[in-house]
């Protein structure tokens, strides 16, 4: 089943005085549990594809339906609950809020969400066990390493069982080995939490963790390639 | 979590917070303590002008303030008398006097005055004469040939207690009288404008210089509630015959008190304005720089799903929790600054000329009311939080697109 459906999406933005096509009558369609990246260059559209599914830019054509919701017919506050409650984001770096703590940080987005405090803790310390921060919950972001950090991100990201989990370069400030251990930690929450993982990357190393790669350049998929 | 996380934010840089927080309590100090004084010198101003023989009420023949001689004096005070006792509370304090002008003269020198005649009991209860004897003795009530001279005109006419001064006046029948009178007391008022000018003799001592048996120029009030001068004044109008009598509150007899009242109200409200727009400026600019530092945390809690309204809580919430800090540093210092002022007051001996024309003493006592203390720090507050709305805003408006870009 879909969990995205795109069709001819196109964008483009103003950078100066000249006009941008990020894409260019994009079509993409993602089951549900993919492990794929949107790979390409600096420029080929990739980032604003993954924003545009995210719901935090809008197309300037096309059609996108997340998750059984149609983004055309949504308002923005209405995009605002469905990134709350349906998808994860993790971001290349600014992931956490510096003055919160690990274990605060990741009960931020149920607090958004109006889960019961009692309910917060606890599930914030379960996936952060999960993620491999056992007893380092009370630490600040200055006080993790960048793969802690980025663990952290990613535990804010599926705490909810979101939909999907939007990932934009997700190991680009990190060393190989912490990269890996943190694609491994990501494999791990798509297989048992059966959530869908969309990377944007130009990462070999996210590519072959990836079950599925799309090719973007100039704006449009050049290749799509689904690993046996 | 909310306000923790707004508490942990204005502490990111306690540098910055420390400068808005520093511009809000000057701001509250000043306009504390600015207000405590001003007010201490209003009461000043209203003592000397009210105890100056005013009062809070008095009444007179309708014609006596147009033309305040022996001519136009109240010949039925007893009805008066009685209308006061049937309207006013047990404790509510008033006197009759005589007040004619008349001259005063001693071998050395002569003078202008305004003669009072007094019921010396009453009076020291309403007047300042009561309690500013300082050498020799008040008047005894059955005293018909003592006078009470101020200390200026004492030291002007170069005379001394027991020794006489003639004083000349004019009859209601045009007739020209003078009578010697012993100095039995010197007194000493706030402004020596005030002891050059009146002198203090006994009601039938007055009586008798003037070969008069009845009538009186004035009864003055003094009622115990400050609030109720309005509301008795209007009470007493409407029993008095208008067609004698007129009754008149201290605006009404001190117009320019009630105006420079009003001009000192009006340079607090500028004071006012101009410490809270360049404290308003401090908090804007200061607050801008704060969102424009974190765009991308912003862009990132908007992507997370923060909705705009959520964004300018947060930010209210941090102006909120810093204008709190510097309203109870700025009140607590403000206080602090009257309570030390208290004991010896605000002394205005540079300026005594200038203050003694706006009748006002050389030592002013600041005065703060819990009232005072509530109308600061609410203005403060919110018109804090209004200006903050801005930089609010700023942050809401805040895309994750755009600030990715950052």
């Amino acid at each position: 089943m879909n969990i995205v459906k795109a069709q001819n999406i196109k964008k483009s933005y103003t950078q100066g005085k000249m006009q941008v096509y990020a894409l260019r009558g994009m079509s993409l369609s993602v089951d549900q549990q993919e492990f794929m990246a949107l790979a390409g260059p600096s420029g080929s559209g990739k980032t604003t594809m993954l924003n545009i599914i995210g719901g935090i830019d809008i197309p300037d054509s096309g059609t996108i339906v997340v998750d059984n919701n149609d983004y055309s017919n949504m308002k923005q506050s209405q995009l605002a609950d469905l990134r709350l409650k349906k998808i994860g984001f993790v971001f290349q770096a600014y992931n956490l809020i510096p003055v919160l703590s690990a274990q605060e940080n990741v009960e931020y987005i149920m607090l958004l969400q109006g889960v019961a405090v009692s309910e917060r803790k606890q599930k914030a310390i379960a996936i952060l066990d999960e993620v491999g921060l056992e007893g380092k919950y009370n630490r600040r972001p200055s006080e993790l390493s960048g793969g802690q950090q980025q663990r952290v991100a990613v535990a804010r990201a599926i705490v909810s069982n979101p939909a999907i989990v939007l990932a934009d370069e997700p190991t680009a400030n990190l060393d190989s080995k912490t990269g890996e251990s943190l694609l491994d930690m990501m494999k791990k929450m798509n297989q048992e939490k059966k959530v869908t993982f969309i990377f944007s990357t130009h990462d070999n190393m996210v590519m072959d963790y990836a079950k599925r790669i799309v090719k973007l350049k100039d704006g449009q998929i050049e290749d799509d390639i689904i690993k046996g | 979590m909310y306000f923790e996380l707004a508490w942990r934010n204005i502490w990111r840089n306690p540098r910055r917070t420390l400068v808005i927080i520093t511009a809000v309590v000057i701001g509250v100090w000043s306009m504390i303590f600015l207000g405590a004084f001003y007010r201490g010198m209003l009461n000043n101003m209203l003592e000397n002008g009210k105890s100056v023989l005013i009062g809070d009420i008095q009444i007179h023949h309708k014609n006596y303030r147009e033309d305040p001689s022996i001519d136009k004096s109240m010949e039925q005070a007893e009805i008066v008398r009685d209308l006061l006792k049937a309207n006013l509370s047990q404790d509510t304090l008033w006197t009759e006097r005589i007040k004619v002008s008349a001259y005063v003269n001693n071998a050395r020198h002569s003078s202008g005055v305004t003669l009072v005649g007094i019921d010396p009991e009453k009076e020291r209860m309403i007047s300042f004469i009561g309690t500013s004897i300082v050498k020799g003795n008040y008047l005894s009530p059955d005293d018909t040939k003592g006078v009470l001279v101020g200390k200026a005109l004492l030291e002007k006419f170069d005379t001394e207690i027991g020794k006489k001064l003639i004083l000349m006046t004019r009859t209601k029948h045009g007739k020209i009288v003078s009578k010697a009178f012993r100095i039995r007391g010197v007194f000493k008022a706030q402004m020596e404008s005030t002891e050059k000018t009146y002198l203090f003799i006994t009601m039938q001592g007055a009586r008798n210089l003037l070969n008069m048996e009845k009538g009186i120029s004035e009864i003055s009030i003094l009622i115990p509630d400050e609030e109720n001068v309005n509301i008795v004044a209007e009470r007493l109008k409407k029993k008095l015959d208008v067609e004698l009598y007129s009754a008149e509150t201290w605006k009404d007899l001190l117009p320019m008190l009630e105006a420079y009242v009003r001009i000192f109200d009006g340079f607090m409200y500028i004071w006012y304005v101009v410490v809270f727009i360049a404290m308003g400026f401090g908090i804007v600019n200061t607050s801008l720089m704060a969102i424009f530092e974190r765009v991308r945390e912003f862009g990132l809690l908007r992507a997370l799903g923060m909705k705009p309204w959520r964004v300018i809580a947060s930010v209210l919430t941090e102006s909120i929790f810093t204008l709190s800090v510097g309203i109870i540093a700025g009140n607590c210092l403000g206080m602090i600054s009257v309570f030390l002022m208290k004991g010896n007051g605000i002394n205005l001996a540079l300026f005594s000329k200038g203050a003694e024309y706006f009748g006002m003493s050389r030592i002013i006592y600041p005065v703060l009311t819990l009232n005072d203390v509530i109308s600061v720090s609410s203005v403060i507050f919110f018109l804090g939080v209004i200006v903050s709305l801005y930089p609010a805003i700023r942050a809401a408006q805040i895309t994750p697109v755009e600030a990715m870009r950052e």
